[in-house]
């Protein structure tokens, strides 16, 4: 299998505190890849890495094979990197449909067209059809995103990431705050994603990762602390103390 | 699913379309031609005003760059075409295209600072550069003729043909078929892909760069093009009164065009419009009814509208309207109102 996302020896510093310390890690082409720790254990700051948001003290990052880390949020977007937010990031004033146009026509290069009414192009708006059913919007398409039911606020979420048509997904913790009536709908869509596109999941709910995930890294005070597959994981006393023994707990 | 790609279809394709209140509103700014010829000074003001506010709406409703020194767009438009026509080069339209790229340009390089700031410090430093743009005009009184004004000032006949009169006409005519056409643009350019992103820039800016959309290039895209509307009002200013004063920089002209956007509300393009038509006839009757109190009456209809809340009270006109015409007249597109975003 060829590598889809991997970093090499990142670091990322914030004055004396090691955020994310030498963190080398391989998302394989098409994988399932879960990556779990402890509060605090730098999993926002390792994503805000992936994708831009942060600039790293130290290290690489390749997309498929290229560094990317000297690039724009936007412009890893363009090269197929496309995450989701643990908190919803979307335009409240805006509908779903509107929404995923708009993600649509970004990608086929269209956000620099101003005389062209958005959707013209047929294809656009085959595309935005095909979103809308692949993540069950299809009904709530015309309303506000802000008076959506919180299960397809997250489902839109997915949606208008995957619309970038990402070779890598990164998945914040999609499920987090779902209603238990809302969950069924939204495991289906993220376990329905196409498999030539890689995911990195992000999650605590440990029943997600070992239903969703066939590989799985643990990351402590921001190191990788082990990583492997899900059985052996799952199996691993030590992950156990340091983490979910720690669920446990709580 | 086919109603589905129907749907899909033509709701995107709805948004360009104009409605018959839209086609009502400017019949209804044209027939004042016809009907109101002792109306048209005040008129063509008010063209200019909607043009200028109209402005800043593309910033401030669509990207939600908030400015207190819009007038420096205004005001460089002014005085190229005031400086053109005084030396010389009298054609208004030339006068106007060298006003909106001298205006271009500006809002171009200031674009940038803009880029940095949240909202506070974006109002510092826009009416920054308005008053320095002002200063610089005070100083080079050599060019600009300083407080005086630029004297001398003379515009030729539109193509040759139509001469600006002193009632106004030929002016209200110009500013308004000018103003029609720059909304035209601007109504085709809010619709388009380029547009939705500048809403998706307002409304979430994370997002909008987690969809691959390059926020600081759309920003710097439409500042500029809002800096060149500007430089054009400014420049219809110009020649219609073939005269440029200081003013164009003044700060009440920034902060006016502000409150016309509080009253006709931003996001929808008609609100710099509307609001330069309730702003200009309020100043106007007014002032001539109690022309040293005219301030304090503009103010309390501000604090009321604001109070109120000018959805509200246009929910409730809109209803009084419907049930006037015993149907519903749905607006095109729904205005934002500026505390939403």
């Amino acid at each position: 299998m060829t590598v889809a996302l991997e970093t090499k020896g990142l670091v990322k510093r914030f004055g004396g505190f090691t955020a994310t310390d030498d963190v080398s890690f391989r998302l394989e082409q098409g994988a399932r890849h879960a990556l779990i720790g402890p509060n605090g254990a730098g999993k926002t700051t390792f994503i805000n890495l992936l994708t831009g948001v942060l600039t790293p003290s130290g290290g690489q990052i390749f997309l498929e094979g290229a560094d990317i880390t000297r690039l724009r949020p936007e412009q890893r977007v363009r090269r197929g990197l496309a995450r989701t937010f643990q908190i919803n990031q979307l335009f409240p004033a805006m509908t779903p449909l509107e929404t995923l146009a708009l993600a649509v026509s970004e990608r086929m290069g269209g956000g620099r067209d101003w005389w062209r009414v958005i959707g013209s192009k047929r294809g656009a708006s085959d595309e935005v059809v095909e979103m809308a059913q692949r993540f069950r919007l299809t009904d709530v398409l015309d309303e506000r995103t802000s008076h959506l039911p919180y299960g397809k606020q997250r489902l839109l979420e997915i949606a208008v990431a995957f619309a970038c048509r990402p070779r890598v997904l990164l998945l914040d913790e999609p499920a987090a705050g779902v209603p238990e009536a809302e969950r069924h709908e939204l495991l289906a869509a993220v376990a329905a994603l196409p498999r030539d596109v890689s995911v990195l999941l992000i999650e605590h709910d440990m029943d997600l990762v070992f239903s969703f995930a066939d590989r799985i890294s643990v990351l402590v005070n921001g190191a990788v602390f082990t990583e492997g597959s899900v059985d052996e994981v799952s199996t691993d006393p030590r992950v156990r103390a340091v983490y979910l023994g720690e669920k446990v707990d709580e | 699913m086919q109603n589905v790609a129907d749907h899909v279809a033509t709701t995107l394709r709805r948004r360009g379309r104009w409605s018959a209140a839209e086609v009502i509103f400017w019949l209804v700014a044209a027939a004042p031609l016809f009907l109101l010829p002792e109306r048209h000074l005040l008129l063509n003001e008010i063209a200019i005003v909607g043009l200028f506010a109209l402005s800043l709406d593309l910033i401030l409703g669509y990207a939600g760059i908030v400015s207190l020194g819009h007038a420096a767009f205004f005001g460089v438009g002014a005085y190229v075409a005031g400086l053109l026509a005084k030396n010389g080069i009298g054609d208004p339209v030339l006068g106007l295209a060298a006003a909106a790229f001298a205006a271009t340009g500006l809002g171009f390089i200031t674009s940038f600072l803009v880029l940095r700031g949240a909202d506070l410090a974006n109002l510092m430093v826009t009416l920054g550069v308005a008053l320095v743009l002002g200063e610089i005009a005070n100083r080079m009184a050599w060019l600009t003729g300083g407080a005086d004004g630029l004297q001398g000032v003379s515009i030729n006949p539109i193509f040759g043909i139509f001469e600006f009169d002193i009632f106004g006409t030929t002016a209200y005519a110009y500013s308004l078929i000018v103003t029609f056409i720059l909304f035209v643009i601007a109504r085709r350019i809010v619709v388009s892909p380029f547009g939705l992103s500048l809403r998706s820039i307002r409304d979430n800016s994370l997002r909008a760069r987690a969809i691959g959309i390059p926020v600081n290039a759309r920003l710097v895209a439409v500042y500029t093009l809002s800096a060149a509307y500007a430089g054009v009002a400014g420049a219809l200013l110009a020649q219609t009164t073939q005269f440029v004063s200081l003013d164009v920089f003044a700060f009440h002209r920034s902060a006016d065009v502000l409150l016309v956007l509080v009253i006709g509300g931003v996001g929808y393009l008609y609100g710099g419009l509307i609001g330069a038509v309730v702003f200009k006839i309020l100043q106007d009757v007014l002032s001539a009814w109690t022309p040293q109190y005219w301030q304090f009456w503009i103010g309390l209809v501000l604090v009321i509208l604001v109070l109120s809340g000018r959805e509200r009270l246009a929910d409730r006109g809109r209803a009084l309207w419907a049930s006037i015409l015993g149907r519903s007249t749905a607006p095109v597109t729904q205005p934002t109102a500026v505390e939403e975003s």
